[in-house]
């Protein structure tokens, strides 16, 4: 939970698994914390938006192929069938 | 030498009997590898197969059984350069001997099997293979190393297999060439910068070919790279029914490359979106639930403010002033009937002062006309006076 409480970065930056472990830190937070309601509600609302996150970055899923060329990182042009 | 008088004349049975002993009983005949060129080439009906091994200066008579031939499924051409592996019979109706062969390989695959035998059992020996240096796959790599060769079949499969299951996965090929002299030092090299990227698992695969077409994962310079790579390797080369050391190395074997790319995909994109259902109601669910405990305690809180409310203590300071008011009035009244009995005394008292009464009773007041004095002696008489009696007046004369 330090990670959520030390100025979470926005949303919309956070990858798929940087977006789900801190989902899964809140819900375990609003499982075993007393928390406040008003930090609760806080909680719920960020998770909410995780929530909302990781949904649009799996149905905006696509396989990103590079290749090694040397000591770089390039492109992989997949031959079409 | 002169024949013996007493040897024993054998038929030819009985000879060749014996020399089908000799050979038959001779263990180093009875688990042989020849090598030589296939020719006289037959395959009968029956399904077993015929045929003379042959080199420079000698020849051998060959047969395989049906279902030897079935088990091993040789390829077999007139002139193959082939070994062999058998026992060694004698026909007795030709007195031939023959070799009833049960292996037929290309030329070469022996001695490469023997190498990897050898290798096998010295990397073993060293413990590269040990399972405890095997390692965990990720369930859920986000990149994912490839090593193969760039064109091969192997890599579109394992990217489909992945796009397929895990499309948030990032991928990178290290491309190798994967069968050659070149092969070996290339997926050495592969592995290593592949490494340098810290992919969460490596993919190590080539397709199916024959044994020396996937001699280089064999080699021990690639099987000590995958031994030692950061990234846990799984390895997925040629069929199912291949065994490379690489296998051996790996820290998970997959039987092909598509196999090796669902091994490294355990986690499915389904999966995550199971997932994060869950966790969405669940997030939904504890807040409903946080939300009703409040409730609920601000309702038990309400009804307990309800108790210790003011307003009950207001309510019975008014009881408690009515009651003082309804104490006072009944005393007042009891005063004023108390004081109201003193007064008809009084007045009664008053009454029998009152000079009207005593003129009831017969006296008279007489008034001098004149000034109106009270004639109370004879030197206060005047000739014209007033009278008043009980009802009224008059006037009286004195004569002197």
């Amino acid at each position: 939970m330090a990670k959520t409480k030390n100025a979470p970065k926005p949303i919309e930056e956070l990858n798929y698994e940087e977006a789900l472990a801190e989902l899964e830190g809140i819900v375990e937070a609003l499982e075993n914390e007393q928390n406040p309601l008003e930090e609760a509600m806080k909680l719920y609302e960020r998770g909410q938006a995780l929530v909302g996150q990781c949904g649009a970055l799996l149905d905006a899923a696509q396989l990103k192929v590079r290749k090694l060329a040397g000591e770089l990182l390039v492109e992989f042009e997949e031959e079409s069938e | 030498m002169q024949p013996s008088l007493f040897s024993e004349t054998l038929t030819v049975s009985q000879l060749t009997f014996r020399i089908r002993k000799l050979l038959e009983d001779n263990p180093e005949l009875q688990d042989v590898w020849v090598t030589g060129e296939i020719s006289n080439l037959s395959r009968p009906a029956s399904g077993h197969i015929y045929f003379t091994l042959k080199d420079k200066n000698a020849s051998l008579r060959c047969v395989m059984w049906k279902t030897d031939v079935l088990r091993t499924r040789p390829t077999l051409q007139e002139g193959a350069a082939v070994e062999v592996h058998g026992r060694i019979a004698v026909y007795e109706p030709q007195g031939q001997y023959q070799l009833i062969a049960n292996l037929i390989q290309a030329k070469g695959e022996g001695a490469l099997f023997q190498e990897f035998l050898r290798l096998k059992a010295m990397l073993e020996a060293e413990g590269l293979f040990d399972p405890e240096r095997k390692r965990e796959i990720p369930a859920f790599p986000q990149t994912i190393g490839i090593v193969t060769s760039e064109t091969g079949a192997a890599l579109r499969d394992m990217l489909d297999t992945i796009r397929r299951r895990q499309p948030l996965a990032r991928v990178i090929l290290a491309p190798s060439p994967v069968q050659g002299v070149d092969a070996p030092p290339a997926l050495v090299n592969a592995l290593a910068s592949l490494n340098e990227h810290n992919p969460d698992v490596i993919l190590l695969a080539r397709g199916g070919g024959s044994i020396e077409d996937l001699w280089a994962f064999n080699d021990e310079r690639v099987v000590r790279v995958v031994a030692a790579s950061r990234a846990p390797v799984i390895s997925g080369v040629g069929h199912e029914t291949d065994f490379t050391l690489c296998d051996f190395a790996a820290d998970l074997r997959a039987p092909t490359p598509t196999a090796a790319a669902e091994l490294a995909t355990q986690t499915t994109l389904d999966d995550l979106h199971t997932q994060l259902e869950y966790y969405s109601s669940r997030l939904t669910d504890l807040t409903s639930s946080l939300l009703i405990d409040h409730r609920a305690l601000i309702s038990t809180l309400a009804s307990r403010l309800g108790y210790v409310s003011p307003e009950r203590r207001i309510q019975s300071e008014y009881q408690r002033l009515d009651e003082l008011s309804r104490r006072a009035v009944s005393a007042l009244i009891h005063g004023v009937q108390l004081r109201s009995a003193r007064a008809d005394g009084i007045s009664r008292r008053l009454g029998a002062l009152n000079p009207e009464g005593i003129l009831s009773r017969g006296y008279a007041i007489i008034t001098r006309k004149s000034d109106g004095k009270v004639v109370g002696k004879v030197s206060d008489a005047s000739d014209d006076m007033n009278v008043r009696v009980s009802d009224g007046e008059f006037e009286v004369n004195r004569k002197s």
